[in-house]
This record gives structure tokens, sequence and C-alpha cells, in this order.
């Protein structure tokens, strides 16, 4: 990686095409190559074989690949995470982006403590996150059962399997809407006030104003935080993963594509069709994600 | 800003020394010894030469037997890990054996396991070292468990005779009779219900272990294995009496949906919402360290009939140590297994409240005549004893039964949130037992 | 300049974060009250959290979850029960949470700012490739890279030690990103091209000329980072079986697994406890540090 070092003659136009820029994008790239890319060349090897308890391992060419596609148990589990991707990531957004402009409407009492107290649970491990709503969402003995005691009322139960994934859905909302809403009210601070004098010379009122002023200039921010919500949405794990010794009977191994691979993994030692499901849930990942950049960039 | 890095700089690389260190140590496999020959007299000669075991085991009772090996070979190192309980171990173990590297030289394998342990050829065969003549020793359930296809695959640690366990003080106060039938018990948990709609006669969300006793007590046979032959049949005179008779537990609503094991699930057994449990013999010590509320309020009677006045049990849980074949001193590892399941370290687990699976030890006076405070000084020991007598034979486990008990919730424990049928939820785990056997290479019939 | 409402990519110059715009604006109770009940959403399962550290393992059982228990206040009890359970593990799995997260975070934020910078900076034959690569690689879910990587840890022997855990760390797609759009801000070229007229090399000018511009970036990627190395969970699961090289969250959950083991011992009390000291120096790094993060975001956020 030791290039000779070459100082630009004066006078010449800047950037000049050379090999520099890989000195220092060079470390991060050979990690890179090792942690991403070989384990992503190793999986596709992976998807392509077959090892049995009893016959050991052979190729099998695309097979694995035919039998995700019929499986059933895969496609129920990639439709649960896409519905909740189409309800959850929305209502979270939304939430954020309400808090980020009220924060920056300038008519809050007290701001900073709301841009510090929403923003906490983002510190929160998820591990944590999980076991505190397990332990509250207990409907006999959690935070739920002792409300049912104490107001005679019959909450329904949330980890049953009516609620689960809105149960989860919540979890994951408390834990990164303050993320999202801190995104979006940076975003939203480095709009030049020129705008807002303008806008009001014109008379235009507070909703006007987030309409045609606001919500266009963080446009870029609203994308971003959309693509990485539905990349995360898709890779659900660790939130079902750790609430379901508490719901054993709805949680089941496969109930998001990421928990079906583990579980091919880990519970039957399958790990060719793990990595097959794993691939096919990427490429699924980024094509959507790429759409969404697609369609952000391009609407104004 | 660069003095600061030069600083940062080199208390990483100190940090990274350190974990260097520390990583390889704790990679540390079975070190020194040839640990080559196969026999008794290779025991002995590899207890003297010592070295270093690695063992790993979640019993709290282990502990104090490899403190107590290592006094008394003093030549000894056991470094016992706990890598996790039941299906976070196997899983572990699965991987370290696929990958080659990092096996350890004993585990502790619950008996459902052993089969597939044994058969995929992870576990050694220590009949060599001798371990056929311990046969004797132990009680029958737990030794058939070690013992699949003619080898001895571990050794019996403790043991799971089932019993049923109950709040007298609930019983007593809604006036249910001790059941011993399950017909009985299903009407005392009617009876009970009835009585106090927010108190139940047992919980159940679904567990293999539990499912799988209870078909077993009633003498059903669903999985019969031959080398790699084996059938898968939920619908056989054993399992279908189970569905029949379980499921108005479970569509009248008689069974408390608390997960087990759960803080609210000990908070359930310490007030009395949770009036009983059928379970193996271990549970006393979880009742008295978690649900310590209850103390002196329960007691302990033979598990319920399915025919009337017989006295069929089954085993519920209990763990094996077995030697890996991987393992690079299996003598040594054989001379900790022989230790911890058949001499001293037996005694030690014992009093340390292990429940044990050897003859001696369950017929042992002493033993029997234990008084068990939470229990209000119930001699339960003798119930227990004569539960592992009871003991149904014939019974076998899946050579892939760690997968299988996997999927159990999410098959049948459809039956327990839908309208699904025990019966229907049996059939689908059948169904994607077998599915996944031939998958692997067996034949599944 | 200041009508773009698309803020280009290239050549925008340094960007101060511009203070809310404000008139003389009336603040609005309704307002405050609604933002108010999102930051109770937000409170509330924290506060569960220390009010139920005051509990013992029977006192959680027998109370409301959201008030203290009637017998004893059990906080300076259960901290203690804490850091000494099982011969104070507790305390081992905090060091290495913080091993981790040093050189993990310490090292993910280096090799962004690099790599960053030298994207931000440099024109060089397969940047497109590069940039393109790292961000797809976002996209791919961990599973698909979990097993893989394992068994190649496994077969160089790196599984079960701190390294399993810290070089994949070490990547950071969004540190990459943030550092890169905060060096094409935050550097002018020309300074650039005054150091290298004076015969600076490029580490050099990097180093005594960039890294002090990209202050509050570096913060943030190092807040973030280390953020997602202390919350690391699925990776280390599956990494590490000795339970001395386990990072808090994984023994935290270990201790709640316990009591489904035969004679385990349930210390609900202890998680409880454990998860609010594990979230405290998190908390405290956010909070001393919001100056930094909160620009360095704000300067990150105007790309695109």
């Amino acid at each position: 990686m030791a290039l000779p070092q070459v100082a630009a003659p004066p006078g010449v136009r800047r950037r000049r095409r050379s090999w520099k820029g890989w000195q220092f994008v060079g470390p991060f790239m050979l990690v890179f190559a090792l942690v991403f890319l070989a384990p992503i060349a190793y999986s596709i090897y992976l998807s392509l074989y077959k090892n049995r308890l009893i016959g050991g391992n052979s190729f099998v060419g695309l097979d694995n690949y035919r039998q995700a596609l019929h499986d059933s148990q895969f496609w129920s589990a990639f439709g649960r995470v896409a519905l909740f991707l189409a309800v959850q990531v929305p209502i979270m957004l939304v939430l954020a982006l309400l808090v980020a402009l009220a924060i920056d409407s300038g008519r809050l009492h007290g701001k900073a403590f709301f841009r510090v107290t929403i923003f906490l649970p983002y510190a929160v491990p998820a591990v944590v996150a999980t076991l505190m709503w397990g332990f509250m969402y207990g409907s006999q003995f959690g935070l739920v059962g002792n409300i049912n005691d104490a107001l005679h009322t019959s909450l329904p139960d949330p980890l049953g399997s009516r609620l689960l994934l809105a149960s989860i859905g919540n979890i994951v909302t408390w834990e990164f809407v303050g993320y999202n809403m801190l995104i979006f009210y940076s975003a939203l601070r480095v709009v030049p006030t020129s705008l807002y004098e303008s806008a009001e010379i014109d008379g235009a009122g507070q909703f006007r104003i987030v309409r045609a002023i606001k919500l266009p200039a963080i446009r870029g921010a609203l994308v971003i935080a959309t693509i990485f919500s539905v990349i995360g949405s898709f890779q659900l794990f660790n939130e079902p993963a750790i609430l379901r010794p508490l719901a054993r009977n709805v949680i089941t191994t496969g109930y998001t594509p990421n928990m079906y691979a583990y579980s091919l993994s880990f519970s039957g030692q399958q790990y060719n069709y793990a990595a097959t499901v794993a691939i096919i849930m990427g490429v699924i990942t980024m094509v959507i994600a790429y759409v969404v950049q697609l369609r952000g960039a391009r609407e104004i | 800003m660069s003095r600061m890095l030069k600083v940062a700089a080199a208390a990483t690389a100190a940090m990274l020394a350190l974990a260097a260190c520390g990583g390889s140590k704790s990679d540390d496999k079975s070190g020194t010894s040839s640990g080559g020959g196969t026999s008794a007299a290779d025991v002995t000669a590899a207890l003297n030469k010592g070295g270093s075991i690695t063992v790993w085991a979640w019993d709290g009772t282990i502990k104090d037997v490899a403190a107590g090996f290592e006094k008394k070979y003093p030549n000894v190192k056991v470094n016992l890990v706990n890598a996790g309980t039941g299906d976070k171990q196997y899983t572990a173990l699965q991987n370290v054996v696929a990958a080659g590297k990092g096996v350890p030289d004993v585990a502790q394998i619950e008996y459902f396991a052993v089969l597939q342990f044994a058969l995929s050829k992870s576990l050694a065969n220590i009949s060599s070292f001798g371990a056929t003549d311990l046969k004797s020793n132990y009680t029958p359930g737990p030794w058939n468990a070690v013992t699949p296809n003619g080898g001895v695959y571990g050794l019996p640690l403790d043991s799971g005779p089932m019993a049923m366990f109950y709040n007298k003080e609930v019983f007593d106060k809604y006036k249910i009779t001790v059941p011993t039938t399950w017909t009985e018990y299903v009407d005392a948990a009617r009876k009970l219900h009835k009585a106090n709609p927010k108190a139940y006669l047992t919980g159940d969300t679904g567990d293999a272990g539990f499912t799988t006793s209870l078909i077993w007590q009633a003498g059903g046979k669903p999985y019969t294995v031959d080398g790699t032959n084996v059938t898968i049949n939920f619908a056989d005179p054993g399992s279908s009496k189970f569905a029949s008779t379980w499921q108005p537990m479970i569509t009248e609503k008689l069974v408390a949906s608390v997960p087990p094991w759960s803080d609210q699930w000990f908070k359930a057994l310490g007030d009395g919402t949770i009036a009983s449990l059928v379970t193996g013999a271990w549970m006393p010590g979880n009742l008295s360290s978690n649900a310590a509320a209850a103390s002196g309020k329960w007691r302990v009677a033979p598990m319920p009939q399915w025919d009337a006045g017989g006295s069929a049990t089954a085993e519920n849980g209990g763990s094996s140590l077995g030697v890996m074949d991987k393992s690079a001193n299996k003598a040594l590892a054989y001379a900790f297994t022989k230790y911890a399941s058949a001499d001293e370290g037996k005694d030690i687990r014992i009093k340390a409240g292990a429940f044990p699976s050897t003859t001696a030890d369950l017929s042992n006076q002493a033993f029997l005549d234990t008084p068990f405070p939470y229990f209000g000084g119930q001699k339960a020991n003798e119930i227990f004893a004569k539960s592992a007598q009871g003991v149904v034979s014939g019974w076998s486990y899946l050579p892939f039964q760690v997968y299988a008990n996997s999927i159990f919730n999410d098959t049948v424990g459809k039956a327990y949130v839908s309208s699904t049928t025990l019966a229907d939820g049996l059939k689908a785990w059948q169904e994607q037992s077998a599915k996944y056997g031939s998958e692997q290479g067996f034949t599944v019939k | 300049m200041t009508t773009a409402v698309q803020p280009s990519r290239r050549t925008r110059p340094s960007v101060i974060a511009h203070k809310p715009y404000r008139r003389s604006k009336r603040r609005s109770k309704t307002l405050t009250l609604l933002t108010s009940l999102v930051a109770i959403y937000s409170l509330i399962p924290l506060a569960w959290l220390v009010i139920n550290a005051t509990k013992t393992q029977q006192g959680l059982q027998s109370s409301f979850g959201l008030w203290f228990a009637n017998g004893k206040f059990a906080l300076f009890d259960n901290i203690r029960d804490t850091f000494t359970y099982q011969d104070g593990v507790f305390l081992r799995w905090f060091a290495n949470t913080v091993l981790y997260v040093v050189v993990g975070a310490g090292g993910a934020t280096f090799l962004a700012t690099l790599a960053g910078y030298g994207l931000a900076k440099f024109n060089f034959p397969g940047k497109r490739a590069v940039f393109a690569t790292v961000i797809g690689a976002v996209a791919v879910p961990g599973t698909a890279l979990a097993v893989p990587t394992f068994l190649m840890f496994s077969k160089m022997g790196l599984t079960n030690t701190p390294w399993s855990v810290i070089i994949p760390s070490l990547i950071s797609p969004f540190g990459l990103y943030l550092m890169w759009t905060f060096s094409a801000q935050a550097i002018p070229d020309e300074m650039l091209e005054a150091a290298r007229i004076d015969g600076a090399g490029e580490f050099r000018t990097f180093f005594r000329v960039s890294v002090p511009l990209l202050g509050p970036g570096i913060v943030t990627v190092l807040l973030f980072t280390m953020v997602a190395t202390w919350n690391n969970y699925f990776l280390p699961l599956i990494m590490l079986k000795d339970p001395n090289w386990y990072p808090l969250t994984i023994g935290i959950n270990s201790w709640n697994d316990q009591a489904a083991t035969v004679d385990g011992q349930a210390v609900f009390n202890l998680v409880i406890t454990g998860s609010l000291l594990t979230i405290l120096p998190l908390l405290a790094a956010f909070l001393f540090l919001q100056r930094y993060w909160q620009s360095g975001l704000a300067a990150g956020s105007v790309k695109e």
C-alpha cells in the first residue's frame, strides 16, 4: 500500500486522477473485503451445495433456490416483514417528522429537553429494550396485568397472536423514533433562514411554510431515513428473537426471514439453505432500497 | 491531535495484546497429554500423567465436581465453560464440530439429544473404556438413553422421573381431591377453574418435553429408529390418547398461558395461580429458589395414570456427560466423566441437590427419608424413586430431536393459540420433522 | 446560493448550522403538550427500569409495575449484587464491552475517517465502484454474513476470541458515508493545495490540517459506532461461547435465561439492574457530547 508521495506541481489542476486516494481508502477496503466480500462469496458458494447429516456434502446447483421459491414458510415470513414495513415505517417516520418540526418551529417550551429525551431510547440496546417491554407486556403479572387488575379492564394481550406484530412494531418505533427525529431536525436546522424571511414577507402561514419550504428542503434526509428503515425492517431479528420465550407459539422459528435463516443454520444445521434464504433476502432488500432511492430523487 | 493519536494507538496496542493473550488462553483445547489409547489402563495412565480438559456444562453442580476432581488428581486441570443452557449449548457444539476447532473434551447432553450426537459421530463411543460395566449402577431410563445402537455414548448425571407437584393449600381451599388418573386431573382442572376463574390447575403453553413424556407414559411409540430408517407417527394409540385427553385443557382454557420459566410463571407458582405441575424430579430446587412464597404449601404425589391403578411413568429431562469424538484426550475426558457420574463426583452432585440416576442412591434409606421443607417435611424422594422404577420401556427419541423440538411450537404450538386441534398440531409436527429427516438423508416413513 | 432547494453534491461552501429561525413567536402550550406525550412515551420504559431496579426478586413479583414495592428499597443491594454475582462476571462483561467498543468503534471511526476523506478529496480509479459496493453492502442482511463469517473465522481460529467481535465491527458504512460528506464540506480544497505546495506529504496533511477540521464529524461517527458496538447482540451471540468474553448484552440475556435450568436461580432483579447499569454510560456519553454530534449530524445531512 505504500505509494511514493507525490507533491502536486504548482499550477496543475487539483484532483488529478491518481492512486493516492487508495492510501486512505485502502485500510477500510481491506477489512471490508474480509468482513463483507469474503463472507458473501462464501455464502454464494454455500448456497450451491447441500450438506446432509447422512450423505455429506454435494453440489446441487440452483436446487436450493428452487426450493426457496416454493417455500411457504419463507414467503410468509417475507410477507410479515413487508406488512411490518408498510405500517411501522410510515408511522415511525411521520411521528419523527412531526416531533422534528415541532422542535424546529421554535414554539416549544424547553425544546432542548425534548430533543434529548426523545433521542434517549436510541442509546438503549435492543436486548434491554425488548426485555423491558417484554416485562411490561405481561398480561398477568406485567404492567398490562397490573393495569387490568387496578382498573378492572381487560386489555388485549400484547403477546397474543393478534397483537404481537404490532407489539414488536411498538418496540422498534420506540427505539428509533428519536434517531430519525434527530436526522430530520439536523436537516431542518441547515435550511437557510432567508427562505423563511421571504416566506413571511409573502404572508405564508406555518403550515404553508412546512409544506413548501421545510419538507422539500429535507427531502434528502427523508429518503435516507426511509431507506435505512426499509432495510432495517427487512432485517428484523433482534426484537422478535429476544421476545420469543414469552410467546413461543406465536413467534415461530421462522417469524421473520432473518430468524428463519438463523434457525435453519443453528437449529437445523442447514447452512446451505440458510445462505440461500439470506441471499434472496439481500437481493430483494437491495432492489427495494434502490427503488426507494430512485423515487426519492426523482419527485419534485 | 497527533499526540493524542499516539497515546490512543499505544493504549489500543496494549489492549489488543491483552485481548490476544486472553483469547488464546480461553481457546486452549485439551493440551498436553497424548490421549491416544482407549482402554481402561490408558485412563489410569492419563490420570497419572495429567493434562487439561475442557468441559462444557451448564449444570450448577459440575463446578464442585470439577474442583473435587482436580483435588483428587492434582496433575489435571479442568476448564469448565458454561456455553449456554440446552439448545444454546447444542448449537454451539454443532458449530464447533462443523468447524473442526474448539471442540470440548466433555459435554453435558440431555437424554433426548444423545441419539442425535451419537449418530452424527460427534460423541465418542466409550464402551472400550469399560463403560459397559457400569450398566448396573443406573436406572433403566437414563441408561437406555445413553446407549443407542449398542454403544455407550455418555454416562448419566441426573434423572427426571416424573411426579405431580401440587399446592395443597389451594387444593384444600377448593376441596379438590388429589387426582390419580389423567381423567380425574382434567376434572379437577375444571373444578378449580370454575371455583376461581383466576386460578388454573397447571400452566401449559406447549412444551415438547412434556408432550413426549406424556405420550411415553401412555405407551405411545411415535418414533422408531433403526439405523437411518426412521418412522414418525403421532396417530398411534398412545399419542391419540394423549391428544384427546389433553385437548379439553386447551379448549376449555383450563391451562394458564403464562410462559414457563419466566418471572410471571414463578410468581404464579408462588401465589397459587398455578396450582400444580407434572414434571421431573429435579423441580424441587427450582421451586424452593424461585417460588419461595409458597414454601411449605406444596406436596408431591405420584404422576396421574392413564389406566386406573397403574404405576407407569416416564422421564422428563435429565442430562448425561459425554466424551466428544474430536477430543484429543479421550482417556482423561472419560476419567472425568466417570468421576462425575459414578464415583465421588456423583455424591458431590447429589449433596448439592441433583436427583440421582443411580439405583444405589435411589434405594438408600437416608436418601429416601430426606424431608423436604418446601413440601412441609414430606419425604418426596420415596415418590421419585418409585417413579424411576416405573418408567415405561421401549421409548426412543429421533436422531434429530434437537431440531424436532425446536419446531414444536411452530407446529403443535398452533393448537394453543388458534382453533387447530392437538391432534392436527401433532400431525403437522410429524410432517415437518419427516420432511427435515428426508432432507438430511434419512429414510423416513 | 440560498434559493437552491436541491443542495448539490460537490462544491457547497462550509455549512454552518443556522439557529432555527425565530421571530418573536408565542410559545404554544398545545404543541408542548403534544410533544410531551411523545417524550413521556420515550421515558416510560426507562422510568420502569429505574423503579424496578429498586425491587428485590420477591418484590418484583408482588408489586405494581410502575410504582415502588412495599418492601425494602433494594437499589443499592441490587447494584452490589449485580457486581458480585457469579464472582463478579458482570464487571468482566463490562470490561469486555469497553474493549470491544473502544477498539471496535475507535477502529471503525479511524477507518471511516480515512476512507471518507479519501473518497471526498481524491479522484482515483475504482472510486465509483468502492462507493457503490459499500453502500450496497448495507442492504445485506446480517444473517447472510453471520454463518459464513463464523465458519471462516473458525478456520482461522478466531472464534471465541475478542477479534471475532471486533473485526466485523470495524466496518461502518454509515460512518463512511458521514465522513465522506463531512470531509467534502468541511475541508476546503485550497487548504490542501496550500499544504501540498509547502511540500507536506498526504498523511501529514491529513493529520495536521484535515483532522482538526473534521472534529464534529469524527465525534459523531465515534458516538454512533459506539452505540452500535455497545449494543451489538447478534454477532457476539454466534461468535462467543465462553461467558468470560461476553459483552454486557449477551451476559444480561444469559441471566434472564438462567432461571430456565434445573436449579437455576431466577435473578430478574439483577437483569433489570444490570440493564440499567448497561445503558448509563451511553446515556452519559450522549448527554455530555451533545454539542458535537448535533453539528456533525447537521453537516452530514445536508447531502443528497
